[in-house]
């Protein structure tokens, strides 16, 4: 064999498991046929279910527009300020889970065996968990989250942050420490320990029950434990249904947004007028690349673009670094973590708190918003993670990236807050997140500020639209293999069809409407699935003990 | 004139490469030629076996019993792991022919119909210099 990552031929079995009895035979409930010189291989019924269901979703809020747009957008924020104690507490539980599962002796169990051998090398590893797990919302929030909380016009400071201007915008110098300090640390708490604890307990759940268990990888089957044989009836079709529905509206709903975004950078920068026409072709077009990346497969597409990814969004951080004062940004990211260490526990207290501002407008809609995507990420995250020990995998997907993110915050944000401190009102990122609030436009307002602005805003609009690539690309994946019952060998024009489906949705969304009643609609699916998760937890509890005995 | 055949197998529908197993067993015995049968698999479990492990079990005891049917002298597999079978097997298929050093391919293949996509035949003819069988079976 040639590529010692792609292919291997298996010279010597892989190690003891403990695998899992079951009558199931994989693709046992399965259609597989012929429509004209398309092969299918679909399971029956969650490829059907969820396909018509999702289509009826979208007709229902083309043709009720106003009654979807009044009922989600009046669902979404009763759940968020509601159950903010729920879903502050539930992440604060994940997080200790995985914590404690980096130093319990379970840490020891391998995904795949005793004696497997890690699928992928570190750095494809890496791009891949990133460019599917927060992309996009690096793009979107790294400067608009720590320049919004430093400049907090309208109140929602969170934990009572000192504000360094005043309202007529000027700077009050003795402020300006400690409010950069906690716009640091309030922006890398929604970025860091807690977003990535949530994919690892979906993740690792999968892995173990997929790799260790011998069943298919598919979001039922972590529910083994919890339901037994059950699974693989209306309980398992009603699970994955939900998983598919959530990740495909999840992905819609947000390339319809990224277009809109990626439209107004575009006039921003090189005055292309704001038009659907335009939106309808940047969305054909990241569909498009996303199509060809699929069919390249997941090693000959999805990976190599997150890992051109990385290397395009690395040259960026270390471009804003450089020419917004390293030293200054190098010390921020040391303060940035020290900052976090201080206030994580503060700030994920869910009882007793006065900026409920920031805990239920932000917090608890990150969470809701992490927690609709984790059967997605989770997903895509287990299916590239075998052969990794529980304890390697928690470290690789928690720690890890949880300060590649404060690193990205401390230098996006702190580019942004210095040309606040230095120019005030006059500074573009002033202009367009605190005195008007246009946060699609926030990362192209703090490149201004830098040289080389139309070069390096050209960059950003190139990363949004990969990112979305390979957020569509790994998603369509995901669903393919839902919907073929856990198959990952399910023919090629099932891909291309979820692909596909997703840009049409979104297209159909976006010119007839209804795109945010959607988007809140999915995180609404947030509440049901934290206590999926937290479920989940106690059944990887249970498998890792098996795995032990 | 030949030495080595290889032969891909797809355990989850070996029931469908009956006609291309008895070319391949017959061209075995009359050019006193090595099989080695040629299995690809996602790492996750899938129709055939539910582990990397569990499908070598499998493609060896599909090797035993197709000696003992055939009356086959020398048989051997050659199982391999993929992460994307779905677009990665023509490829594979390729690399394993190498590796093997086999002079023949005999592989099972569909009957064309109208506007087909893709034959894995084709393809892998495309790709290689060795030489390919391709067994037609009429009811597939």
């Amino acid at each position: 064999m040639t590529d010692d990552t792609n292919i291997q031929g298996i010279p010597a079995p892989e190690g003891e498991a403990d695998l899992i009895e079951t009558d199931y035979d994989i693709g046992q409930d399965n259609v597989e046929g012929q429509v004209g010189p398309f092969g299918f291989d679909i399971h029956n019924p969650v490829f059907l279910i969820s396909g018509l269901s999702i289509v009826a979703f979208v007709v229902y809020a083309l043709l009720a527009p106003t009654q979807a747009g009044d009922f989600f957008g009046w669902l979404r924020p009763a759940l968020t300020s509601n159950f903010d104690w729920f879903f502050l507490m539930s992440a604060n539980i994940f997080v200790l889970f995985c914590l404690a599962l980096i130093v319990l002796p379970v840490g020891r169990v391998r995904l795949g065996g005793a004696e497997a051998t890690p699928d992928y090398s570190y750095p494809g590893w890496f791009a891949m968990l990133f460019a599917a797990g927060m992309g996009i919302g690096l793009m979107f929030f790294g400067v608009l989250e720590p320049a919004y909380y430093f400049g907090t016009p309208w109140g929602d400071a969170p934990l009572g942050t000192v504000r360094p201007f005043t309202e007529e915008g000027a700077l009050v110098a003795a402020n300006v420490e400690e409010a950069r300090r906690m716009a640091l640390a309030a922006t890398s708490y929604h970025w860091a320990l807690h977003p990535w604890a949530i994919y690892a307990v979906v993740a690792l759940a999968l892995a173990l029950f997929t790799y260790n268990k011998g069943l298919p990888l598919t979001i039922r089957s972590a529910f083994y434990p919890l339901l037994g044989d059950r699974v693989w009836g209306w309980w398992g079709h009603v699970i994955d249904t939900l998983a598919v529905f959530a990740t495909l509206f999840g992905l819609a709903t947000s390339l319809g947004f990224g277009a809109q975004q990626a439209n107004a950078g575009l006039e921003y920068i090189y005055g292309i007028p704001i038009s659907i026409t335009a939106q309808v072709i940047l969305i054909v077009a990241i569909t498009a690349v996303a199509l060809i990346s699929v069919l390249r497969g997941l090693d000959g597409g999805v990976k190599r673009l997150s890992e051109l990814n990385m290397i395009l969004a690395f040259a960026l951080l270390l471009f804003v670094l450089f020419t917004a004062g390293a030293a200054t940004i190098l010390t921020e990211f040391g303060r940035g973590i020290v900052a976090y260490a201080q206030e994580v526990v503060p700030l994920s207290n869910p009882f007793g708190r006065e900026d409920t501002g920031y805990m239920q407008g932000w917090t608890a809609f990150y969470w809701a918003w992490w927690i609709s995507w984790s059967p997605f990420v989770g997903m895509f995250i287990a299916r590239v993670s075998r052969g990794r020990t529980v304890r390697e995998f928690i470290t690789c997907v928690l720690i890890i990236p949880s300060l590649v993110c404060v690193l990205w915050m401390a230098v996006f944000g702190g580019a942004a807050i210095n040309d606040m401190i230095a120019n005030t009102t006059e500074s573009a990122v002033y202009a367009n997140v605190i005195a008007a609030y246009s946060p699609e436009l926030s990362l192209f307002a703090m490149l201004e500020s830098l040289p080389l602005a139309s070069i390096t805003s050209t960059l950003g609009i190139i990363l949004v639209i990969v990112f979305f690539v390979t957020s569509s690309d790994s998603g369509s994946l995901v669903i393919d293999t839902i919907t073929a019952g856990g198959k990952i060998d399910a023919p090629v024009p099932q891909r291309i069809f979820w692909c596909t489906f997703e840009g049409l949705v979104a297209i159909a969304l976006l010119i007839g409407g209804g795109l945010a009643a959607l988007q809140a609609m999915v995180i609404s699916t947030g509440l049901p699935f934290t206590v999926v998760l937290l479920l989940l937890c106690y059944a990887i509890w249970r498998g890792l003990r098996a795995e032990q005995a | 004139m030949f030495t080595h055949i290889m032969v891909p197998v797809d355990l989850a529908h070996a029931d469908r490469l009956t006609r291309a197993l008895e070319a391949a067993a017959d061209l075995a015995k009359s050019h006193d030629a090595r099989i080695t049968y040629v299995g690809v698999t996602a790492p996750q479990p899938g129709q055939a076996a539910r582990s990397p492990e569990d499908f070598a079990d499998k493609l060896a005891q599909f090797a035993a019993t197709q000696a003992e049917a055939m009356g086959i002298a020398e048989t051997g597999t050659h199982p391999i792991i993929s992460h994307d079978p779905s677009v990665e097997l023509d490829r594979a298929l390729k690399e394993a022919a190498d590796s093997l050093g086999a002079d023949l391919i005999v592989m099972g293949s569909h009957i064309p119909r109208a506007f087909d996509l893709k034959s894995h035949g084709g393809h892998l003819a495309q790709m290689t210099d060795r030489s390919i069988l391709l067994i037609r079976d009429p009811q597939s």
